[in-house]
């Protein structure tokens, strides 16, 4: 099985073959993935060296020229350092690209906060943005393909937190992938594989998708009654959905735990695996909360 | 004593005398606005567009980076039948298509948004590249103020669009001195590998061939008009 962002490099040099509107923009980040592809398609795979405003801004102007972008870096320097790129020249010009950033809220926790984007979804919804965050590899690749084959303006988010657990979920819409009555958690993104894990024997409804947006509201209504507990759980800032969940459930009293990646400044490195246990994303950290929040 | 001659539809005056209808000052201020001799230059004489072709793929692109003070912008693209003239009085209304910034989504003939400094440039760089790697002819053009090179942005474009070779790239800088930090503006890109010239920006016959040239590599016309008021 191959890495998501494998799956990344492999898609997109595939979608530049099939597609001649496909345009792939970098900023050294990930070239090696893309070592013929410029011969191949010339003009198509452009690198602007370490330059990520500039990155965003070329991504648009090809726009501009009718073609589909693919703009790819690190989430921090995609999204955060370049957001103004992102807001103008895309979204206020009113074209569309696929930016596709890489490395998520922890993916390379030794590097430090430098090399973090916790924010990046957050970011991104305040744009008319579709937000795609797969779960596997071939999550990545089935993404890639939707977004590039649509128009307007999509972020998706690549990482190499990865579910064992098979799922099918439909594009756009949340999946029950366990029936209960005590309670609904929802999970965006990845981070599936923990909350079964934690919510073993527990009487409550997990929901599942990979799209966080736009959120399937109508999906979450059919799972819940006159009143709702929910937890929400998302690998990414805490509380960046809870929005979209009260919005889903204006008419509906309810009681909302929102899991996520703290605000605070944690100056630690190590692992992924490390980092989603200080936040408390791990199977025994979503338990504890889901055991105290949800009706017994 | 106002102005009250009105010339004739489609020329230069015609222009000078729209740009009254949105300021409200004599027509001898029209004149000093710092970018109206350059676009009229530009659209009467060197770029291929034109209103019957506003989605022609083959028509050339004019970026304003520059977005704020559009009223010779807009005077031009209504002298040239891209917007009605009826449009320019009640400019920045509530219901007037027409803002302190210029909107590609609501003016006709208007090729991009702009507004905050330092994006037409870094957009036109990846439009250029776009058209090139479509084997699209057109030129593009983008018009950017001297102190809007201030802006870091800038560098970043102006060393990609020679390293990229785009030959169908062509920057006019409207050169009224008014960064508080100058520094020779042609030798800048010139460092980077770009052709250079340095103009009258109120010379339309000067304008017109320094803007005619197509040197094999991106080039910069630097127009420079009289220094800003401050």
């Amino acid at each position: 099985m191959s890495s998501p962002r494998g799956a990344f490099a492999r898609t997109t040099n595939a979608l530049l073959d099939e597609d001649p509107r496909v345009a792939v923009v970098l900023a050294e980040i990930s070239r090696q993935y893309f070592p013929d592809a410029e011969r191949r398609h010339p003009g198509r795979v452009v690198n602007v060296g370490i330059r990520e405003q500039l990155l965003v801004s070329v991504g648009a102007g090809m726009a501009l020229a009718g073609m589909r972008p693919v703009v790819h870096t690190f989430g921090p320097f995609l999204v955060e350092r370049a957001f103004e790129q992102v807001k103008l020249d895309f979204a206020h010009q009113g074209v569309g690209g696929v930016l596709v950033g890489s490395g998520g809220s922890f993916d390379m926790a030794g590097a430090g906060r430098t090399h973090q984007s916790p924010g990046d979804v957050a970011l991104m919804d305040t744009l008319d943005a579709h937000i795609e965050a797969p779960a596997t590899a071939d999550g990545v690749e089935a993404a890639l393909r939707r977004a590039v084959a649509s128009d307007g303006l999509h972020y998706v988010r690549v990482t190499e937190q990865v579910d064992r657990t098979p799922v099918t979920t439909r594009p756009g819409r949340l999946t029950a992938v366990r029936r209960g009555s005590g309670g609904v958690v929802v999970v965006l993104g990845p981070g599936l594989d923990a909350v079964l894990e934690a919510t073993q024997g527990l009487d409550v409804t997990v929901l599942h998708s990979t799209t966080v947006r736009p959120f399937d509201a109508a999906g979450l209504r059919a799972h819940v009654g006159d009143r709702a507990d929910v937890v929400l759980v998302e690998p990414w800032l805490a509380g960046t959905s809870s929005r979209v969940v009260a919005d889903a459930l204006v008419d509906v009293p309810h009681r909302l735990l929102a899991l996520g990646v703290g605000r605070g400044e944690l100056r630690r490195y190590g692992t992924p695996a490390d980092h989603v246990r200080h936040h408390g994303l791990d199977a025994e950290g979503i338990r504890r909360e889901v055991g105290w929040f949800l009706p017994a | 004593m106002t102005t009250t001659t009105r010339d004739a539809t489609g020329t230069y005056g015609h222009v000078l005398d729209l740009i009254t209808t949105m300021t409200g000052d004599e027509k001898h201020a029209a004149a000093s606005e710092s970018t109206v001799d350059v676009l009229w230059t530009l659209y009467d004489r060197v770029l291929d567009v034109s209103p019957d072709r506003l989605d022609d793929p083959t028509r050339d692109r004019f970026l304003l980076s520059k977005g704020h003070g559009p009223m010779a912008y807009y005077a031009v693209l209504a002298a040239k039948g891209f917007i009605p003239a009826e449009w320019l009085p009640r400019w920045t209304a509530f219901d007037s298509p027409l803002g302190y910034h210029p909107d590609r989504l609501l003016v006709p003939g208007v090729e991009i948004s702009s507004g905050s400094l330092g994006h037409g440039l870094p957009l036109a760089v990846g439009l250029a590249a776009g058209l090139r790697a479509r084997r699209i002819g057109s030129r593009v053009v983008v018009l950017v103020g001297d102190a809007e090179l201030d802006e870091g942005s800038n560098a970043e474009a102006i060393t990609v669009a020679a390293a990229l070779g785009l030959d169908n790239l062509t920057v006019v800088v409207v050169d009224n001195e008014s960064t508080s930090y100058p520094v020779p503006i042609p030798e800048r890109f010139a460092v980077e590998g770009w052709a250079t010239a340095a103009v009258d920006g109120r010379d339309h016959d000067r304008l017109e061939a320094a803007l005619r040239r197509r040197p094999g590599r991106p080039d910069v016309v630097v127009a420079v008009v009289e220094r800003k008021m401050r």
